[in-house]
């Protein structure tokens, strides 16, 4: 496939490969944090860290939009579709999260909700024109790759007078998750985990830039390189944060130059901005409680917010016993040290939201890396 | 033909209109209306001797020999998509079932459960290419059975079929006999019918030019078998793609599997549709493709055998069985690194067979 095979060149990868391993300092660790659940996905699934220097080390972020969802506000959703005419349109990875009492979307759905699978904000749209007698309501979830979709939805229901459509808004920022790693006891105090530099995300930066992260590079001097989601885009950018980190540099650097530019897509912003506000505070799944980390639709287009036609409030809901996905999503734990893992939590039976979406990183480890568990323990 | 036809016209009045007529309760009642449909329909197009003798079963004489049965339920949506349809698919399924125990497959039986309001022009193509499929697969149709439900219960049609065929004296393949150190062989690209199916799904607005693999693999079957005895065992990867397939073998028969991603034959639109679905062709379904499992030494031969038949010409050594107490199918994939083949969690697509 053209600018998809080449950027899976197993020759390429393995020139890089030997490029880094003459690079690496032996002395010295390089703990990497891949912000995104794409990068994680890449990782697994090429097995790019076979390819790794073993004083490389790769550490999950928590950039999976599924996984961050905290279960409250999966409750909300799942209290929506329960309602008598209202059809509840969800990207297909939140159907199988559990929600409080191990209840998903899908178990929902087959109790009898409305439920349907969508590919895009505008399919959700699509359902309102053809179900006039339905409240259809779209479940937004994601960072701001999926934001601006949901905003020209928005716009669109205006636009065409559309009464029976509303979204239920649950979009999160990058920057503000990043800030609160990086401010995180574990990392500033406590130094439980050890972060050198980070991955930056692929499809977020394009609509963002890459200048919102020169603030972290220069405050909390960590290297950021912005990193595509092909296998080849995490080797070269890994290979960057090796050489910034060899040369004591701690620079914003951009290895998706395809894509990414310094300010990023200025007309999905505008369209943002003039659709969405910012929350005081949102809780994540993993991060708690994080201060201006989400957006809601604003005044101007309040009809259209379901948090708002529904009279929806948010309660916390409290995590599973053991699931450690808060620890694993900041980078504390690793999959394998969560005693559910692998026995009572599998992507079959998941517990926690980690082992759901496939660019959480249990998920990731269990369906592509768990052999090397096995040959670690043999 | 002339004189059932002559008859059927004075028995039930007005033929069937194949034109602008649906299915309707009365077409599953056991009355006329059902005689009519059996009669017009299901008998004049999958006619052989033992449908001809109107009974309630069919009484067979077999040849000698281990009998192999199976049974498929098919309830694919949409019936109709590139490459073939439920009538087809029904046929090639059971057919491929029995024919991965190395038996010839002889006989089938086939049960309709059609929702009323179905138009019979549609359920008429489905007939005849059913029918089609049996006669080129050297296959009857036997036996059948014809229910028709309520509107809104059944989503079109749903087909059933049973199977019977015979082993040839001193074959034995099975799944638990795969050893470390066989090879495993695939006869051509994954992935082909799954991608076709969804192509076909009206919520995607792209086009795609795949067309489904369904086919009858006896045949192929029959020539490996010549080529290879030893092959240890056959396994069609339907539901749940090539990787699903593979996990089963390694299960049943104790062992782990090492496969090399670049040697799995994919096309291209296949690649590409799954990459933009964000799915993997490891797990897509197919209907016309079968891996086997063989001692090293007659790999070659087999695949050279293979790739002499119509349905084996991209066939390819994908990989080894080892030895592996945990079963994992591990894959070298094309990047260079190596990554787990694990089961199928949830649906990757829905009603695809």
């Amino acid at each position: 496939m053209k600018y998809i095979d080449e950027f899976r060149d197993g020759v390429t990868a393995s020139g890089v490969a030997k490029q880094m391993t003459l690079e690496v300092k032996p002395e010295r660790k390089y703990n990497l944090m891949e912000f995104c659940g794409g990068h994680t996905h890449a990782i697994y699934r090429y097995g790019v860290r076979d390819l790794l220097p073993d004083n490389v080390n790769m550490i999950h972020g928590p950039g999976c939009p599924v996984c961050v969802l905290p279960i409250g506000r999966l409750d909300m959703a799942l209290h929506l579709a329960d309602r008598d005419g209202v059809t509840l349109c969800t990207y297909g990875d939140m159907l199988r999260v559990p929600g409080s009492k191990g209840r998903s979307l899908l178990k929902a759905k087959a109790e009898g909700a409305d439920i349907r699978m969508v590919y895009s904000a505008a399919d959700a749209l699509k359902l309102a024109h053809q179900l006039p007698e339905q409240q259809v309501v779209f479940f937004a979830i994601g960072f701001e790759t999926t934001t601006p979709p949901t905003a020209v939805a928005i716009q669109t229901a205006q636009a065409r007078g559309l009464e029976n459509f509303t979204v239920f808004c649950n979009h999160v920022l990058t920057p503000s998750a990043i800030a609160n790693i990086l401010e995180s006891p574990d990392v500033r105090v406590l130094g439980t985990v050890p972060i050198d530099g980070f991955l930056g995300p692929a499809h977020v930066s394009v609509v963002i830039g890459y200048q919102p992260y020169e603030f972290f590079a220069r405050e909390y001097h960590k290297p950021v390189v912005i990193s595509g989601f092909e296998p080849l885009d995490v080797m070269q950018s890994i290979l960057m944060l090796i050489r910034q980190l060899n040369s004591g540099r701690a620079e914003v650097e951009n290895q998706y130059i395809r894509a990414v530019s310094r300010h990023g897509n200025i007309k999905a912003k505008r369209m943002v901005a003039e659709v969405f506000e910012l929350r005081r505070q949102f809780e994540w799944r993993g991060l708690g409680v994080v201060p201006y980390s989400a957006l809601r639709i604003n005044d101007r287009y309040s009809q259209f917010d379901a948090e708002a036609r529904f009279n929806l409030n948010y309660a916390p809901a409290k995590e599973h016993n053991g699931c450690e996905c808060g620890a694993i999503l900041r980078g504390v734990l690793q999959p394998m040290d969560c005693k559910l893992f692998a026995t009572a939590c599998t992507p079959d039976t998941p517990m926690g939201s980690c082992m759901v979406s496939s660019e959480g990183a249990c998920a990731a480890h269990y369906i592509y890396g768990r052999y090397q568990d096995a040959a670690e323990t043999a | 033909m002339s004189a059932p036809q002559a008859r059927t016209r004075r028995e039930f009045g007005r033929p069937l209109n194949f034109k602008r007529g649906v299915i309707e309760l009365s077409h599953g009642s056991g009355g006329r209306a059902m005689a009519q449909l059996i009669n017009e329909l299901f008998a004049k197009y999958l006619a052989n001797p033992w449908l001809e003798q109107g009974n309630d079963q069919a009484c067979l004489e077999l040849p000698a020999g281990r009998v192999a049965m199976t049974t498929d339920s098919y309830v694919i949506s949409p019936l109709f998509f590139p490459g073939g349809d439920i009538g087809s698919l029904a046929v090639h399924g059971t057919i491929n079932d029995i024919a991965m125990s190395g038996a010839r497959p002889l006989h089938l039986s086939a049960g309709f459960i059609i929702e009323a309001g179905f138009p019979l022009r549609d359920l008429k193509q489905i007939v005849e290419s059913m029918a089609g499929a049996a006669r080129a697969a050297e296959v009857a149709v036997v036996t059948g059975d014809t229910k028709v439900v309520e509107r809104g219960k059944a989503d079109g049609v749903f087909i059933n079929t049973t199977g019977i065929g015979v082993i040839p004296a001193g074959l034995h393949l099975s799944g638990d006999l795969a050893q470390p150190g066989d090879c495993i062989l695939i006869n051509g690209t994954i992935g082909d019918h799954g991608v076709a199916v969804m192509s076909e799904r009206t919520e995607l607005d792209f086009e795609v030019s795949v067309v489904s693999d369904s086919a009858a693999l006896h045949d192929l079957v029959r020539v490996m078998v010549a080529a290879a005895p030893q092959i240890r065992c056959l396994r069609d990867p339907t539901r749940g793609g090539l990787a699903t397939t593979l996990n089963e073998i390694a299960r049943q028969s104790n062992v782990g599997m090492v496969i090399q991603e670049a040697a799995i034959p994919v096309l291209p639109e296949v690649s590409a549709v799954c990459e933009l679905l964000g799915l993997d062709p490891l797990y897509v379904a197919n209907e016309g493709k079968l891996i086997a499992v063989c001692p090293p030494q007659h790999a070659q031969s087999l695949v050279d055998a293979m790739k002499d038949h119509p349905l084996g010409r991209k066939s390819a050594l994908i990989g080894e069985v080892a030895a592996d107490p945990h079963h994992f199918v591990r894959m070298r994939t094309a990047f260079g690194g190596s990554r787990v083949v694990d089961w199928l969690s949830s649906e990757q697509l829905p009603r695809i067979c």
